[in-house]
């Protein structure tokens, strides 16, 4: 057992240092300005384009073809240099790998990986949050297309996508679950409409709803097989559940970085409750960054899609939501100032424990399929 | 970096695993069976876990702190009744100090509070030091002043009659000092430096929060099969939503502390002392806080069962508080890690 590098790990963490310091953007803290996710689609592109960017992807999609644990070691760096995360799609490419046929894997990743092409995933649905499988968006067979129709929430970036991950209904007579199909539908055509949705921090710009009506997509653009929708979607979320897969590691450990620093540029302003929420801070972003290393390590000899995401994403919303309350108390609401930066982060720390799947559903996962609980 | 345990490390877990499961203490009342505790005192001391940090040819421990920390989850989790931290504790001060191994079982004495190694002036009589871990242990190791750094300095202990009666934690009790002088330990070749203390404490909080890690697994396992069977509404109690929210915290709570805990025991061997002290309090802050809030549930998880003194669980709480005291739980360290931090003193902490 081994949290060192090995030489080989140490040059690249060198090389990727030395990047970094000449590449780092310098976005903003928050997360939640429009401008920020400006500003990640390039960045995305630039970590790509020197190699820094899916570290264990294969080489044929974009990837780098490196072992999983030099995910840890970007997350790393790109926290030390203050740098903006990683982009976060890791789950798209998993299901896309795990599902598609080769043509769909060759047409469709690259342009994930690389930055490209833009996605979005649409699942949820008003009456299907928690209860996915229960979605009623349907796709309907005509010649060699599927018509959608429907209605999507919760579609985060949806107005900038080109694609969206879309679950629909091909099959209305077999039991919830089977009758679900998954598709690549492209975002700019007739038949789809957006609408933003407010979020509580204020911003328009993350979240939306999408509505299909008559939308098109061809029927060779199915990933997986017909009834496949639910399996595919399965791998999708539980990787959506892991901090290792969307590298929010970098993200709260910047976050910490900057308020550790705003407490020691001038110590007698904060007393003991602020410092004390700023220590559980530290600590909580430092045991992710350690739990993250051990998930990561779990996956040298190869990926398992099983229910341990659903602790990872427990423990992420631990995390997000102690940074959430140290920002809050150390950083403050914004009233004496006009900077409501912390507030925001704090805000939009609250989303941690719904979306990916709501703490409350991680809970039921964990009580059956890992401690072995007796259903009802 | 790979963080998953070596072939050797998963034999030694197993080991331990197969040892307390079939000599520790399965029911409160298992707890006086002397042939048992007898049992499994000889199955450990046979097992050399208590001499994992006694140096090689060289000065490097036989094995590192992982392994020591894999043997102290087990042992927690089994709520083993025989001496192993205080030994191993005691071990690692006598391989720093270049010292004879030890001939009989002994441990270490700490500060009253337990928030470090005991210090005392050569000749003075102790008084209120706490040798953790003690039972079967006649003397424990102290630090006494040198010229430049510290030397070992052993003191006598009261003997401890009954180990299920005269302590907080039922299965590791506290010793007292004899009213006697402190001795210096004969033949320590090496003074003891700041930095040697401060990588002692590192080990000491990384197996401490190993302890917790495996009490916690212990208590959730506990919980969990008593849910499984304890019927009320015509259902196992395990199948409601209410009780199955609290115990699947429980475990996340645990496999965090995990996480923590595997970094702090490598660090111990790995980074320079005061980023593995760092390592160590992360650890202990967040496995301490974590044990509680899991022996609690486990509590409550068991009903009105729960509180009385039959019931395993409060065996695992009392474990669990007594080995967050050790060096300090979550206040102390949450203290280091911030002064790691640059931010606020560190209370005279090492």
């Amino acid at each position: 057992m081994d949290f060192g590098d090995s030489p080989a790990e140490a040059d690249f963490r060198l090389r990727l240092r030395d990047w970094l310091a000449a590449n780092n953007p310098g976005l903003p803290t928050s997360s939640t300005d429009d401008d920020y996710w400006a500003g990640m689609a390039a960045w995305h592109q630039s970590l790509h384009g020197a190699g820094f960017f899916g570290m264990s992807w294969p080489a044929e999609i974009g990837g780098q073809g490196l072992s999983s644990v030099h995910d840890v070691i970007l997350d790393d760096e790109l926290a030390a240099a203050g740098a903006p995360p990683r982009p976060s799609l890791g789950y798209l490419v998993q299901g896309i790998l795990e599902h598609g046929n080769d043509d769909i894997q060759r047409r469709f990743l690259p342009g994930i990986v690389n930055g490209r092409e833009r996605w979005c995933q649409g699942f949820s649905e008003p009456d299907a949050g928690s209860d996915l499988a229960a979605l009623r968006t349907r796709a309907d067979r005509d010649g060699d297309e599927y018509v959608i129709t429907g209605h999507k929430v919760w579609t985060s970036y949806s107005d900038d996508a080109d694609w969206c991950l879309v679950l629909a209904r091909t099959n209305h007579d077999v039991p919830k679950h089977e009758g679900i199909s998954a598709f690549a539908v492209p975002m700019r055509q007739p038949g789809i409409e957006q609408r933003p949705l407010r979020m509580i921090n204020g911003i328009f710009k993350e979240f939306g709803e999408v509505v299909f009506d008559g939308a098109r997509v061809a029927a060779a653009d199915m990933i997986g097989a017909p009834g496949e929708g639910w399996p595919l979607a399965m791998t999708v979320v539980s990787h959506e559940r892991e901090p290792g897969e969307l590298g929010f590691v970098a993200r709260y450990r910047k976050l910490v970085k900057d308020l550790t620093s705003r407490v020691q540029r001038d110590p007698s302003r904060y007393g003991s409750e602020q410092v004390r929420d700023l220590g559980w801070a530290i600590i909580e972003a430092e045991m992710l960054r350690l739990h993250v290393s051990r998930r990561l390590s779990d996956r040298l000899d190869g990926i398992e899609h099983g229910p341990e995401g659903s602790v990872d994403k427990l423990l992420m919303t631990e995390v997000e939501q102690a940074v959430g309350h140290a920002a809050l108390s150390v950083g403050g609401t914004g009233h004496g100032d006009s900077d409501d930066t912390w507030l925001k982060v704090y805000l939009y720390s609250r989303a941690q424990s719904v979306m990916g799947g709501t703490s409350q559903i991680q809970r039921n996962l964990i009580a059956r399929r890992i401690l072995g609980l007796p259903t009802s | 970096m790979d963080v998953r345990l070596s072939a050797e490390q998963q034999a030694l877990r197993d080991s331990a695993a197969h040892i307390v499961d079939r000599l520790g203490p399965h029911a409160v009342g298992q707890l006086d069976d002397r042939e048992r505790v007898a049992k499994l005192d000889a199955a450990v001391a046979a097992s050399g876990w208590r001499e994992l940090r006694t140096p090689d040819d060289g000065e490097r421990p036989l094995a590192s702190a992982v392994e020591a920390a894999i043997v102290a989850e087990e042992l927690g989790r089994g709520l083993a009744d025989t001496p192993y931290l205080g030994p191993a504790l005691a071990t690692e001060l006598r391989r720093l100090a270049r010292a004879p191994v030890a001939v009989a079982t002994e441990t270490v004495a700490l500060a009253p509070g337990l928030l470090e190694l005991a210090r005392i002036a050569p000749g003075a009589i102790p008084s209120g030091l706490e040798a953790i871990d003690a039972f079967g242990a006649a003397t424990a190791l102290v630090l006494l002043p040198a010229p430049d750094g510290h030397v070992l300095g052993e003191v006598a202990l009261r003997p401890i009659k009954d180990q299920v009666e005269e302590s907080v934690d039922l299965t590791r009790p506290t010793g007292r000092p004899e009213p006697i002088a402190a001795l210096v330990l004969a033949d320590q070749d090496r003074v003891l430096s700041d930095e040697d203390i401060t990588r002692w404490n590192a080990l000491g909080l990384a197996l401490t929060s190993a302890d917790l890690v495996g009490v916690m697994r212990g208590a959730v396992q506990l919980a969990c099969d008593y849910a499984a069977q304890r019927r009320q509404y015509g259902a196992a109690i395990g199948s409601f939503q209410a009780v199955q929210h609290l115990l699947a915290d429980a475990f996340v709570a645990m496999e965090g502390s995990r996480s923590a805990t595997l970094h702090a025991a490598w660090a111990v061997d790995a980074l320079p002392a005061n980023d593995a002290l760092a390592a160590g309090a992360v650890a202990k802050a967040y496995s301490a806080r974590a044990a509680r809030c899991v022996c609690e549930t486990a509590i409550q998880v068991h009903g009105g069962i729960g509180n009385t003194w039959e019931c395993l669980a409060h065996v695992y709480l009392r474990r669990a508080l007594v080995s967050s005291d050790v060096l300090g739980g979550v206040g102390p360290n949450l203290t280091r890690v911030l002064a790691h931090h640059g931010i606020g003193g560190n209370d005279g902490l090492r």
